[in-house]
């Protein structure tokens, strides 16, 4: 089972590469364990990094090998999921080097909880994923999919996993973009079990695929005796997903969003994306409505220029008119002016107060009818009304007690 | 001569050498403790009858005007970083050296840079004794692995102007790069192909050295105005083919971060000001160079907007925010010590607004007060924090030293000094038991402000009163350690060898700590 000659590596070593380390390993007959370690914190920390990969070689029963780090600030979490996922290159060993998991970690999300803004995280990229929750998006996205260079899958996997046990994302929802099914169902192994709330499923094309998801989650919590709920967010990014969106959005109880990706599904249409995106009109209502009509969260594609932040805003503004609740975003610059963009400006607030206000006096004095000056207001726009006074108060630009405010 | 044969315990607990490439030192007293009494030192009288009467001190090389000062074994040299990277007289004066078989040299530049490098070269030579001033990069590195022949001494910019003040630094021959100057050495740093904005910190070179060499590319005639070097005080005026190069004038540091960390850390550091009132009509302030502290003058900008506000003045390192914020009226005066961009340069050079200061008007200790302490706010970066708000600017936590301290010391007098700095840079804490080196003591510094909560020094129980309310994550420097050490791990305490390779100056001229050795 030992192979004996092949070298395995695992994790980057790039100049630009931060907080992450290298390791090559190779499993030898005799000689014991061998560590030769190359850190920039090897004053501070050398010692403890040894003693870390020891414990671990012993974990997986490795008596004898060479092991090369090449560090560069790695935290304990990096480190022991790029020597895991170097050693089962080269064994098959059936358990897990598991990173205590955080106690700051311990929650759940709710199913209409505000999703305006998603960070993606490259999975394979550490440096990116620590600092992630200072910036409070309302989720992170380690993303195993489109970010990770094929050759990097498998090692990703050992990092999200261990990053989703060992970061404190202070609050925020955790998410993960698995890969296309069939690929995907193997990733939710290393998630499941360690307090992922959304599952990504990214070219979702059928609400088989959904179910297949959620046969495989069933199956990873009867083994691992827990749980909680999944949430699953399908993303829509081809002509064939976007024509079955609707079929796709009911697919489960535990669907609460679905998203569009626009590169790919112009990619197959075979036209190219553009800044006014007309090409797009189609497919994105199409999934506002069937989300709509699913009572879930319609998810609007990222915008690209993390630089431009006034083209951002006319995206933002442009997508809520026409119904979505939320974007992703791949620069945590982009958070503030999502949020901001998305959640309702004055004049609907204002307006809303109003119309709830009415509603309110007209139960109050047992009148059917809402009326606002001389126009009549049905039911679904006091709805609204209620919706956009929830937002706001939400987005802290609305104190809940603001109807004590205003008898005062 | 490295093993220091006395060691005493200085008023902040460090130990420290009594003497210092065999001159008497005087261990650190405390702040504001050290007052000598006396006269200031004063330059050798000369005569103008010495001089030529048509004012033409042009000599037609280097070479020539360092010998003809009288370059020999043991003297001191002085050059300045008003180019930053883009220097290339510093190394063309000790080629000179070198090539004459001239040793011992003490370097006494107002601050080192990665261009510097080569240098190396001189102090294994033995060209170069030491170094007085500043050891940046790789000469810092070469500094701490114990190579260089004397120890070196790091100071402020305003211990600098006191250490030739009070006459613990006797310049024996300064060597100015000017972007523009007449054949009498009148120079400034507006004009020409180099300009650079201002050339305050030779401005004690100029009036203390005994010989005093003005080199530029750009002779124009006489008068050279505005003369922010007075002609009075050169001795010789020597055209070279370039005096520095332009691109590297603007160092990289003086860029705005892009990083998202670093802005936040801005962001928040700006959020704090506001909330503990320091933002207001006529406040000033002064960022550091480094990309966070830069961005915290975009957030300032914003802030004074929203509120129809003005800064009365802003101090230190221009570039074009900076300019940006005084063309649109955010701030009514730009008090300048060096420019670092050309939108810096142009506005030095035409608005009556962005003056030129020296580190005479903000850093010395030896003046009659000083402008660094009028400021409102100051913003300065650290590589380390103790958990009694001591700072190190100089060393990094493997004990390595790799930069100088500028005007940050002096800059610690604000009346409210905050240091924004991430909780930790790559494993690396920045909030330890101890600091490696204290270039600060923790009186003077009030606030640090990471990305995952902010510390006020307890000191500042006015700052803690008017933020608590604030919803600023405010939490104690302990429990930020605590959070560091949970993330990173504790790290093992640093062992270092007992050699001691550079002394930190306080700003008053006593000794603050020492770097010592570290391994190869």
């Amino acid at each position: 089972m030992q192979s004996e000659s092949k070298t395995a590596t695992a994790g980057n070593n790039g100049d630009k590469d931060r907080s992450d380390c290298f390791v090559s390993l190779q499993i030898t007959a005799s000689g014991g364990v061998q560590i030769n370690l190359k850190s920039k914190v090897k004053a501070l920390y050398g010692d403890s990094i040894t003693a870390l990969c020891n414990e671990v070689l012993q974990y997986f029963g490795i008596d004898n090998a060479v092991l090369t780090i090449e560090d560069k600030g790695a935290l304990p979490f990096v480190i022991m999921a790029r020597l895991e996922a170097a050693i089962k290159q080269l064994i098959e060993p059936d358990k897990e080097f598991l990173p205590e998991a955080i106690t700051e970690n311990n929650y759940t999300t709710l199913k209409d909880r505000q999703r305006f803004s998603r960070l993606y995280l490259p999975g394979n990229t550490p440096s990116l994923m620590i600092n992630a929750g200072i910036h409070k998006p309302h989720a992170i996205i380690l993303d195993l999919e489109d970010a990770v260079a094929f050759t990097k899958k498998h090692e990703a996997r050992f990092l999200v996993r261990n990053a989703l046990r060992s970061i404190d994302f202070m609050g925020v929802e955790r998410m993960v973009r698995i890969n296309q099914i069939p690929l995907g169902l193997d990733d939710l192994d290393f998630i499941i079990p360690h307090q992922v709330h959304v599952v990504l499923v990214p070219k979702c094309e059928s609400a088989q695929q959904l179910h297949q998801v959620n046969n495989r989650i069933l199956e990873i919590q009867q083994k691992t005796k827990q749980h909680s709920t999944v949430w699953l967010m399908p993303i829509i990014e081809s002509a064939l997903g976007v024509i079955r969106a609707y079929e796709i959005a009911t697919a489960a109880d535990n669907v609460v969003a679905m998203a569009i990706g626009l590169e790919d599904y112009t990619a197959d249409l075979g036209v190219n994306r553009t800044a006014a995106g007309t090409e797009s009109l189609f497919a994105r209502s199409q999934v506002v409505n069937a989300c709509k009509a699913a009572g879930i969260q319609p998810i609007d594609s990222v915008f690209s220029d993390v630089s431009d932040m006034e083209a951002l805003k006319q995206n933002v503004l442009q997508s809520k008119a026409l119904g979505f609740e939320g974007m992703g975003c791949i620069h945590p610059r982009q958070i503030g002016v999502i949020h901001e963009n998305f959640a309702p400006d004055d004049e609907e607030i204002a307006k809303a107060k109003r119309i709830v206000l009415a509603f309110d006096e007209a139960t109050e004095k047992g009148l059917g009818v809402v009326s606002l000056g001389t126009k009549m207001i049905d039911a679904p726009v006091v709805k609204r009304a209620l919706r956009t006074i929830t937002l706001a108060v939400a987005a802290g630009k609305l104190n809940e007690g603001w109807k004590r405010e205003i008898q005062q | 001569m490295k093993k220091s044969s006395t060691l005493v315990k200085n008023a902040i607990g460090r130990e420290v050498p009594t003497e210092v490439n065999g001159k008497a030192v005087i261990p650190y007293k405390g702040v504001g403790q050290h007052k000598p009494e006396g006269r200031k030192y004063g330059p050798r009288i000369s005569s103008c009858v010495d001089f030529p009467e048509d004012g033409n001190k042009l000599i037609s090389t280097l070479k020539e005007a360092l010998i003809k000062s009288g370059l020999r074994d043991g003297m001191t040299i002085s050059t300045h970083h008003h180019f930053r990277n883009g220097d290339v007289i510093a190394i063309q004066v000790f080629e000179i050296a070198a090539a004459l078989g001239v040793k011992n040299l003490v370097w006494f530049p107002s601050a080192s840079f990665e261009c510097h490098a080569p240098l190396i070269k001189y102090l294994e030579d033995g060209t170069i004794h030491h170094i007085e001033g500043s050891m940046n990069g790789q000469l810092g590195r070469f500094t701490s692995e114990g190579k260089m022949k004397g120890v070196g001494v790091l100071r402020s910019h305003g211990g600098r102007y006191q250490a030739v003040q009070d006459g613990e630094v006797e310049i024996d021959i300064a060597v100015i790069a000017a972007p523009t100057a007449d054949f009498f050495g009148n120079a400034n740093g507006v004009e020409g192909a180099a300009a650079c904005g201002l050339l305050g910190f030779a401005l004690a070179d100029s009036q203390y050295a005994d010989k005093v060499i003005v080199v530029t590319d750009n002779v124009v005639p006489f008068p050279c105005v505005p003369w922010q070097i007075q002609g009075n005080y050169v001795d010789y005026v020597v055209k070279v083919e370039q005096v520095g190069i332009p691109s590297k004038i603007v160092s990289g540091t003086t860029e705005i971060t892009k990083s998202p960390d670093r802005l936040f850390l801005a962001e928040m550091t700006a959020r704090f000001c506001e909330a503990a009132g320091i933002v207001c009509d006529g406040f000033s302030f002064q960022a550091g160079a480094g990309g966070t502290s830069l961005s915290i003058g975009i957030y300032f900008a914003e802030m004074l907007k929203a509120k129809g506000m003005r800064a009365r003045f802003a101090r230190g390192g221009s570039n074009k925010y900076l300019v940006n914020m005084l063309e649109e009226e955010l701030v009514e005066y730009i008090l300048d010590g060096q420019t670092f961009d050309l939108d810096g340069v142009r506005s030095m050079r035409d608005n009556p607004r962005h003056v030129n200061t020296s580190p005479f008007t903000s850093y010395n200790y030896h003046g009659k007060g000083n402008f660094a302490s009028m400021l409102d706010v100051v913003i300065l970066g650290a590589t380390e924090v103790d958990v009694n708000f001591n700072a190190n600017v100089v060393t990094h936590s493997d004990g390595v030293l790799l930069h100088g301290i500028g005007g940050w010391q002096n800059c610690l007098f604000a009346k409210c000094t905050i240091l924004p700095i991430p909780l930790f840079r790559d494993r690396i804490p920045v909030i330890r038991d101890e600091v490696t080196t204290i270039c600060g003591p923790g009186e003077l510094i009030d606030v640090i402000v990471t990305e995952r909560g902010i510390a006020i020094n307890p000191l500042r129980t006015d700052l803690i009163e008017k933020t608590k309310n604030s919803g600023l994550p405010i939490k104690s420097i302990q429990e930020l350690k605590a959070e560091a050490d949970k993330i990173c791990g504790i790290p093992a305490k640093q062992k270092f060898d007992d050699i001691i390779v550079a002394v930190v100056k306080w700003v008053d001229g006593t000794v603050l700590d020492v770097v010592r050795k570290v391994g190869p």
